[in-house]
């Protein structure tokens, strides 16, 4: 539902980059959208290029990484990814484990093209 | 050419966010962000809480929805000054429009700043408002497995009111289930359950709500003797 104010901010925080590189222009933007993040990549991906296509011709990409919610056991060490929601570690059966990924919401990388 | 960046897609709002936060605590407030889908009885429990306060308490409110300033006008009947933040269309409140709706307002002077956020499940756990708590309301109208349906914003709960638990004897809800469910997705959740039409269970609420009080406050003493 706010993907599209996500998407601003991923944009503006691109284009920050790129004027780091005078004439240069953003070709592809990197991001990590973890399952517990709170944001649908396809609703993302759809509002990125909407504005994307907005205000250029040639839009940059979107590459999105997504990453599943996968729990640390810290009895037996393992680390796994979550089963629905059953948090128990599946080797030892530990009940209490930490989450290590899956709340990610991140720029990783903008690719520019000198002009 | 590529560049790595690595930073949180909300930095700004992070930033904002984590200044926020330090204001707080350098002051001493404890400052709660109620969480909950349209319905479940934000407005009303703060409504109850507000008339609850043992006097001399020094609260402050701000109310988030997208139109209308109805809300504002409910929670300023018990005499705390009460701030609508008008979102005009975003679903969820963001750092920048806490600062903003709070210059003027002498935070250090405070013992609790509450803010009701956006009636919406989704979209407020991912903006850090720089308050201490995110409280998530589920009201027994609802389904139990509401939990399981928004996983991001129950997971990040520092408590779980299950609130209007005077209409129980009307429904099929099934709070152990909905308090499973709760825990399924953040262990060790507490959970408070209450009505704010009668009352029931709320001297729970109001200790719980102390103490957060009492701790923010040896925080700022602890702060204050360095």
């Amino acid at each position: 539902m706010h993907e599209l104010g996500i998407a601003t901010s991923v944009l503006d925080a691109a284009r920050q980059e790129a004027a780091g590189h005078p004439g240069a222009r953003v070709v592809k933007v990197g991001v990590r959208i973890g399952e517990w993040s709170g944001v649908d990549p396809e609703s993302l991906r759809f509002c990125f290029d909407a504005i994307a296509h907005m205000d250029a011709i040639d839009a940059p990409a979107l590459e999105i990484e997504f990453m599943a919610r996968q729990n640390r056991c810290s009895s037996c060490g393992i680390t796994f990814a979550l089963d629905q929601f059953h948090i128990e570690c599946p080797r030892c059966g530990a009940e209490v484990t930490e989450p290590v990924s899956g709340n990610e919401l991140e720029l990783t990388f903008v690719e520019l093209e000198e002009a | 050419m590529r560049v790595d960046v690595q930073q949180k897609v909300l930095s700004e709002n992070d930033r904002l966010a984590a200044s926020l936060r330090e204001t707080l605590s350098e002051s001493g407030v404890y400052c709660p962000n109620f969480i909950s889908s349209p319905g479940a009885g934000k407005t009303m429990l703060l409504e109850r809480t507000l008339e609850m306060l043992p006097r001399g308490t020094r609260a402050a409110v701000l109310t988030g929805d997208i139109q209308t300033d109805n809300d504002a006008q409910r929670l300023a009947r018990y005499g705390y000054p009460v701030r609508q933040i008008t979102t005009g269309g975003a679903c969820h409140l963001d750092a920048r429009m806490i600062e903003r709706a709070l210059e003027s307002w002498k935070i250090a002077e405070l013992d609790y700043l509450f803010i009701e956020n956006v009636g919406n499940l989704v979209c407020p756990a991912s903006y850090d408002l720089g308050e201490n708590d995110k409280i998530v309301i589920l009201s027994v109208t609802e389904g139990e497995d509401k939990p399981l349906k928004y996983p991001a914003t129950f997971s990040r709960a520092g408590l779980v009111i299950v609130n209007k638990i005077d209409l129980l004897p009307y429904l099929n809800f099934d709070v152990e289930l909905a308090k499973d469910n709760i825990r399924k997705i953040h262990p060790g959740a507490e959970i408070v359950e209450l009505s704010s039409t009668d009352k029931v269970g709320f001297s729970g609420w109001l200790t719980w709500l102390d103490n957060k009080r009492k701790l923010s406050r040896e925080r700022h003493a602890s702060f204050a003797s360095l």
